[in-house]
């Protein structure tokens, strides 16, 4: 493991909960719909207004995309785990308590690893998990539109979420944002979450402290509902760099809750310790212990996509790949397949995968595309790749193929064809240019006799002009020495 | 024919399902004596609501469709919610409050749950009860007393007392209840009626104003044992879509079971229920009720359940503690009452509430918070849950050796209004004999077995394993074949 790096002498240290929207059809205690941007309190049923006399009844499809998590994350499920009641009074909480999971989660341990560079290394991470847990999301106070009042939205009352908490083990803005984007990987890979951040589907707080090295952790603040990547990273950095000058200042940190600011780039106090709330936890007498039974995990791993991380392994041992080109390639599902379908029709993996990681994605981070609408296939890609493999081109002619695709489509022998990219692999004719070069270059080959190789390259490009670029590099450079040697 | 108010539920559903007489007279007949409100017995009455079920029981009857007790009229507690009368649960604070649904147990007793048949009761009103079910005296509703039928003076017992005073002065042939620490068994024996609390989880709670969620349980509250069985019998039943605390077992006829004899029955006496607490006159009566049980057969077994007298502040923790959370919704922003005069959010809950709530339901929520507070939770609540579970393991022991328990419902006959006004422990201490049960979960029924001092009605307990309501129905029944207090009447009734 690499020391940690330092920002002014003090140790950075994260962790993260995340709320996680799971992507059921209904609502986590009540069959009202969770469809987003409804009429406010069109989709709030009795239960979720918390009228006398209605009752939670568990959602069993968002237990299973909690089982789907745990199994993702390689989590203990916990067989049996309770639901605990949060009591507080706001307006847009209508039960007056909030339906959680406490002292036994339904997700327990588990880890996330990632690739990160760091300078130019790249790193390989690991964040432990502390927990997953179910609960419901509150509903929403509109303050807007209401000169002197509040309005409130119950739509969003009872959304079921997972709450997934991690150990306290990162150590920079980088690494945190590292391990939120891989998380957010994961839920969409699993389907568990629509990863929306707009629309708050995947919600970030973030437990920052400092501390000198080997001292024990300092106090956090918690950054609240961080909902982009890039604001994730700038308030962390801000928040850092606020917390290291009040130390320097001689203040001490006072546990608190901040929210940032986009437009100002500051972290700001909510509240802080002193007004934190007695939740007065206890378990929901309603709702009788959650209790999964090992079938259920079974049945549940059984009906799962490959997880990313299964998939990365595979991709290792079945394409003999290095961990790195797995990791990248299982980014996503639609990278993964894309890279499966051009491998198999070239049967270069290798190959397929710098090309996936280089040409294609360079593109890909330029434009608009996506895997969805790419316009060269595999299948055209794997057609390309094979080009080059059996020696009919050459990687820069292929390049000029490839723009070709992308570009104009077409099919990738008559493109070849077309602009005249074949390699000249007839050995004869080759021959005939490098003598002729070599007449014109008699001043090259006595230097290179004397000893000086960079002579050589003096007489590789002009042999590559004259066969207009469809020499093979190896086989001029083969030649050459034959003739020199 | 007998008159109207003085037939049974059973009597009644015979003469209605053979049409000596329509369900429209049997409502106006009822609803007649209701005129006036006696005994402030109900919250809300509304005549043309009854009326049209009645017709509609009618109809049904006429279209041979009828439910069991089509046409038959009740009342039903004011905790459960009700589309067509207003739900107050005894509370200021929802005041005028109309639901948008009827509660699981009252569709069952009326025109069904979704497609399936209900009983095709006919709804008389709401009847008054203690605020949301906290109290033993019923003096604790926002809208007044309820006087015992009996004797006008005295309380007719909580938190059920609406319910029990209707049926022992015949405004209602029966009533439902709720029970969570003895609410039906305990006015059921000041009011010289029946009435069962089923085993928890046995009748649905969606639309029973939560109390104290692991305790509450609806039940019937009639004048005998017979009618308790038809009404339990339409009441039960598992409801796992609306409530995860249905227990997933099928609804039961406990009417086919009222049969079988005493012959050879073990009855456990538990010594705790017998000590120098309980009142002479409610042990002369009790004891004489057991000869009676003896003498059809039925064998006395001394038992013991040691931890009776923990009961009590192992129910004192554990209801506050799940009501003060369950009260929370009970703050102005959607529903019910809310204050006129706040400045912002949290005068405007702190009013409200201060308004809306009496003082026992305050003192609950305030002993509720505290201890499940940071620092106490665990030498209150945790420890609570912890006897809560050995006193349910006293039980199974206990019935390792009988097939009922019994003992007296209460220490005393009905007391005085206003005699435990000012000492709300007094109310608390009542409850020793019917907090065990209900904290283990247990069936408990309230039989009459006679009178005492001032000839108040003395009720007798039986306490069944997890389950086995028919076999308490069915002791019951068998000892009201043989006596006569369950048809006694108050005096002018």
């Amino acid at each position: 493991m690499t020391a940690p790096k330092l920002v002014q002498g003090y140790e950075v240290v994260i962790g993260f909960e995340t709320h996680a929207q799971l992507s059921t059809q209904s609502k986590i205690f009540s069959r009202a719909s969770v469809a987003f941007g409804a009429e406010p309190n069109t989709q709030a049923c009795a239960v979720d207004m918390a009228l006398p006399g209605t009752l939670p009844v568990m959602n069993i499809g968002a237990v299973e995309r909690a089982i789907e998590f745990g199994l993702g994350v390689n989590a203990h499920i916990a067989e049996r785990s309770i639901f605990a009641r949060k009591n507080y009074f706001y307006p847009d909480l209508p039960k007056g308590y909030q339906i959680s999971q406490f002292e036994i989660p339904v997700v327990q341990g588990g880890e996330v690893s990632f690739f990160l560079e760091v300078g130019k290394e790249t790193v390989h991470k690991t964040v432990r998990l502390e927990r997953a847990h179910l609960e419901e999301d509150a509903g929403k106070s509109l303050h807007e539109d209401f000169i002197g009042q509040s309005g409130i939205d119950l739509n969003r009352a009872g959304t079921p979420l997972l709450e997934i908490v991690t150990q306290p083990d990162m150590r920079s803005s980088e690494e945190a944002v590292a391990y939120a984007k891989e998380l957010h990987k994961i839920v969409t890979w699993i389907g568990i979450c629509d990863g929306n951040m707009q629309e708050g589907s995947f919600r970030c707080d973030a437990n920052v402290s400092v501390r000198k090295p080997g001292e024990p952790l300092g106090t956090r603040r918690e950054i609240k509902n961080l909902n982009s990547f890039k604001f994730m990273q700038q308030a962390i950095d801000y928040e850092v760099r606020w917390q290291i000058d009040q130390i320097e200042d001689g203040h001490a940190i006072e546990q608190a809750t901040v929210l940032f600011d986009p437009d100002t780039g500051e972290t700001r106090a909510m509240r802080t310790k002193e007004d934190a709330a007695d939740y007065r936890y206890f378990p929901d007498p309603d709702l009788p212990p959650l209790v999964i039974g090992r079938d259920w995990v079974e049945r549940v791993k059984s009906e799962m996509a490959e997880l990313p991380r299964v998939m990365a392994e595979r991709f290792v041992k079945e394409y003999a790949l290095p961990e790195y080109d797995a990791t990248l390639l299982t980014q996503s599902k639609a990278t993964a397949a894309y890279f499966e379908a051009t491998a198999k029709a070239c049967g270069q993996p290798k190959l397929a995968s710098n090309w996936i990681m280089g040409e294609v994605s360079r593109r890909l981070n330029t434009g608009e595309v996506t895997f969805d609408n790419i316009p060269v296939s595999a299948a055209q890609l794997g057609a390309l790749i094979a080009r080059i493999s059996d020696n009919t081109i050459s990687n820069n002619a292929a390049r000029q193929v490839f723009d070709a695709l992308w570009s104009e489509g077409g099919e990738v022998d008559a493109i070849i064809e077309a602009k005249g990219l074949k390699q000249m692999n007839d050995t004869g004719e080759l021959e005939k240019i490098i003598d002729d070069v070599l007449a014109a270059n008699p001043k090259n080959v006595e230097e290179f006799k004397a000893g000086n190789a960079k002579a050589l390259n003096g007489l590789v490009g002009p042999i590559m002009k004259a066969s207009k670029g469809k020499a093979n590099p190896a086989q001029v450079n083969a030649l050459l020495m034959k003739k020199l040697g | 024919m007998t008159t109207l108010h003085d037939m049974s539920v059973a009597e009644l559903a015979q003469a209605l399902q053979t049409k000596q007489v329509s369900a429209v007279e049997v409502a106006t007949a009822f609803l007649a004596r209701t005129g006036g409100n006696p005994h402030n017995a109900f919250l809300d009455i509304d005549s043309e609501v009854t009326l049209a079920q009645a017709q509609a029981s009618d109809a049904r009857i006429a279209a041979g469709t009828a439910g069991a007790l089509e046409g038959v009229p009740i009342a039903h507690k004011d905790v459960f919610v009700t589309r067509d009368f207003a739900t107050t649960a005894g509370s200021k604070i929802l005041s005028g409050y109309r639901s948008p649904f009827d509660a699981t147990v009252v569709q069952k007793l009326g025109s069904g749950v979704n497609a399936q048949v209900g009983a095709g009761m006919v709804t008389l009103g709401k009847v008054n009860c203690d605020e949301f079910a906290m109290g033993s005296a019923n003096e604790n509703s926002a809208y007044g007393a309820v006087t015992n039928p009996w004797n006008t003076s005295r309380v007719p017992g909580g938190s059920s007392g609406g319910s029990a005073a209707a049926v022992a002065a015949r405004l209602a042939p029966a009533a439902t209840g709720t029970d969570t620490g003895g609410s039906i068994r305990q006015p059921a024996s000041f009011c010289g009626i029946t009435g069962i609390k089923p085993t928890y989880g046995r009748a649905s709670r969606y639309g029973m104003i939560a109390y104290a969620s692991s305790l509450d349980q609806a039940g019937p509250m009639a004048r005998t044992a017979e009618d308790c069985a038809l009404l339990l019998s339409a009441m039960c039943g598992a409801d796992l879509d609306r409530d995860s605390t249905s227990l997933n077992v099928p609804a039961e006829n406990f009417s086919a079971k009222l049969g079988d004899s005493l012959q050879g029955l073990r009855i456990g006496i538990p010594k705790e229920f017998f000590g120098d607490g309980l009142a002479a006159d409610v042990r002369t009566a009790i004891d004489a009720a057991l000869k009676t049980l003896e003498a059809q057969g039925a064998k006395l077994v001394p038992i013991t359940l040691p931890r009776t007298e923990l009961a009590i502040p192992v129910y004192y923790i554990i209801a506050p503690a799940e009501a003060s959370s369950n009260l929370s919704r009970f703050d102005g922003v959607k529903f019910g009452h809310r204050a006129k005069d706040y400045t912002d959010l949290v005068s405007m809950y702190k009013k409200t509430r201060a308004e809306g709530f009496g003082e026992e339901v305050k003192r609950r929520i305030m002993t509720g918070a505290y201890v499940l507070s940071h620092g106490y939770y665990d030498a209150y609540y945790l420890q609570a849950q912890k006897i809560r579970r050995m006193i349910a393991d006293d039980f199974q022991r206990a019935f390792a050796e009988c097939d009922v328990i019994a003992g007296p419902v209460a220490p005393t006959v009905a007391w005085k209004l206003g005699n435990n006004a000012s000492d709300p422990l007094a109310d608390y201490l009542a409850d020793i004999f019917t907090l065990p049960a209900s904290l283990a979960g247990l069936p408990g029924m309230s039989v009459p077995v006679g009178f005492g001092a001032d000839n108040m009605p003395v009720g007798m307990q039986l306490i069944g394993n997890y389950l086995q309501e028919a076999r308490l129905l069915n002791v019951a029944h068998q000892y009201q074949l043989n006596t006569d207090f369950h048809n006694a009447k108050p005096e002018g009734v």
